[in-house]
């Protein structure tokens, strides 16, 4: 089934009519109620009226994470305060969140966005959908259940975690289909393994995964571990969250929204568009949002866009699977990390010195990262009791930052190689 | 007495003790006593050599993670209970041990001790025992 035909099917002819439009109008608004986009646009001369179509969206400056940063919290908000209904936010360096408001319309969108995709899994308001993505600041969990709610399906928000008590539910309950990350699903098919539950006891059918990268290989471990069929979803927050984009039964590719989010394909050297086909960074324009909408807002994810009509009978864009980042960014357990944020952790912590390595592991199917830190010989102790409360110090502070629980490993003075340019700091045995 | 012991972090992989007991040969340093505390990915190894200052440059030198400590070294008969007396003189005056390691030559044990206040265990021995 798909839910909203008149936007899902229409032909490109329209398509391109239909984003010409709403560009524009996004265009007048950043210009006359975001003071960062009047601003960027004064510095090239851009004026709202240069922008008349969609083909004439190379003209508009890119917004970055960083942009996002510098405006935290509500810089790039358009609308006054009492417009906004909530507010999302991810982790950022040293605290530093990026925030995103929604009005009661975005919020519309979002739920739209997401009840399409669990269309295109096949999910009807006769499911019963477990939402085992994390509820909170994070957008997966409130976003795959106002999509299931405007679908009309039974929503429980067990959250993420509590593994024993999520089996009990599906058993239950009777789920129909699992939402979460996919190394989560597959943790729970393991567990259900465990836990010596007879598939056949469960109604299990769909997965919808998302929030973190995953292979064909994995999908189908997945698969037949829990009896479904599996779903990708695509997303991130600063855009809307999940339901951005979302796999079909066809499984070719992911069904962008692009009545909403209009995607472009750029080079990462010359940031010029990309036949479709080609690799390249995957960019969003925010066509419909009112709280917070961004002009070419640069994902830094890998992809490619392919505008043939899906043989679901959809014709909006799909996009590949995300091959890679054209940023050093990992996602660990579903948490974006970077790099620098535990460098800075570690700048932070007088014992430690800025030498570092994430090593990125999968065991079973969770992901672990250890990161070694070198010992600064003033804080070197003969005491093992000493060296434990420096580790457990580091432990603290950089998972207070990353979000993410981690593994510190103490090593020797100048055993983590210096390199003249950029040093390598991540080594990822993940075979994903 | 209060002697210094040598404490050296070593990273838990093969063949690594083995440089550090290079170093040592080759600088003609004999090591009097030694113990090793040690975790999955790295251990302490604190010795007790015959010339500290000279090991410490040539660990240094070497690029180890290397630090001399004060440490208490007690003579005590090597007869059963001879450590238990001594123990409990230390504890009976508030003196708590961190670490400590001993060997036993031809009739007398000697003792080495992490204490956080050595000279105080030093007056506490040599008034008691």
């Amino acid at each position: 089934m798909i839910w909203n035909e008149p936007k899902e099917c229409m032909s490109r002819d329209e398509r391109k009519v239909d984003q010409s439009k709403k560009l524009k109008e996004v265009v007048n608004k950043v210009y006359f109620n975001v003071p960062f986009y009047r601003k960027k646009m004064q510095e090239t001369g851009l004026e709202p009226g240069d922008v008349k179509s969609i083909d004439d969206i190379d003209k508009l400056p890119f917004t970055t994470k960083n942009d996002l940063r510098e405006n935290y919290p509500f810089g790039l908000f358009a609308v006054p305060k009492s417009e906004i209904v909530r507010v999302h936010a991810s982790s950022g360096t040293t605290g530093k969140s990026i925030v995103v408001g929604y009005s009661r319309k975005d919020i519309d969108i979002f739920s739209e966005v997401v009840a399409r995709a669990y269309c295109c899994a096949g999910v009807t308001k006769d499911d019963i959908v477990q939402i085992a993505y994390g509820y909170g600041l994070f957008t997966g969990g409130l976003g795959m259940h106002y999509g299931a709610e405007k679908l009309g399906a039974a929503v429980v928000p067990v959250s993420g975690g509590n593994t024993s008590k999520q089996l009990a539910l599906m058993q239950d309950f009777g789920s129909t289909v699992l939402a979460c990350t996919p190394s989560y699903a597959a943790f729970l098919s393991e567990a259900i393994e465990e836990a010596n539950i007879d598939k056949k006891d469960l109604k299990l059918r769909v997965g919808i995964f998302g929030a973190e990268p995953w292979s064909n290989e994995m999908r189908s471990k997945i698969e037949a571990g829990l009896n479904i069929t599996a779903f990708d979803i695509y997303g991130l927050s600063e855009i809307i969250g999940p339901g951005v984009s979302c796999s079909c039964e066809i499984q070719d590719g992911l069904h962008i929204a692009e009545d909403h989010f209009y995607p472009e394909i750029l080079n990462t050297e010359t940031l010029k568009g990309e036949k479709p086909g080609t690799v390249g960074e995957l960019v969003f324009t925010t066509i419909t949002k009112e709280a917070m909408p961004l002009l070419r807002y640069r994902t830094r994810d890998l992809a490619s866009l392919n505008y043939d009509a899906c043989k679901c009978g959809r014709t909006n864009v799909r996009m590949s699977k995300i091959q890679g980042r054209s940023d050093d960014m990992l996602i660990i357990r579903g948490v974006n990390v970077f790099p620098s944020q535990v460098e800075s952790a570690l700048l932070e912590i007088e014992e430690a010195k800025p030498h570092y390595m994430l090593i990125v592991d999968r065991v079973g199917t969770m992901d672990t990262l250890e990161i070694q830190v070198e010992i600064d010989d003033r804080y070197f102790s003969d005491e093992m009791v000493e060296l434990n409360k420096v580790r457990q110090k580091i432990k603290h502070k950089v998972e207070s930052i990353l979000g993410v629980s981690v593994i510190i490993n103490l090593v020797e003075h100048k055993t983590i190689a210096r390199s003249e340019g950029k040093a390598q700091r991540v080594i990822d045995k993940r075979k994903i | 007495m209060i002697i210094k012991q040598l404490t050296v972090f070593l990273q838990n992989k093969s063949g690594r003790l083995e440089d550090l007991t290079d170093i040592l040969a080759k600088n003609n340093i004999n090591i009097a006593a030694l113990s090793i505390a040690e975790t999955e990915e790295y251990g302490i190894m604190r010795m007790i050599v015959s010339d500290h200052e000279k090991a410490l440059q040539a660990l240094k030198a070497a690029e180890f993670t290397v630090k001399t400590t004060d440490v208490v070294s007690i003579e005590c008969p090597d007869i059963p209970g001879a450590l238990h007396e001594t123990l409990k003189t230390l504890t009976n005056n508030g003196i708590d041990v961190s670490y400590m390691y001993g060997y036993s030559n031809s009739g007398t044990a000697r003792l080495i001790m992490k204490i956080n206040n050595p000279e105080k265990a030093m007056e506490i021995i040599e008034n008691n025992l």
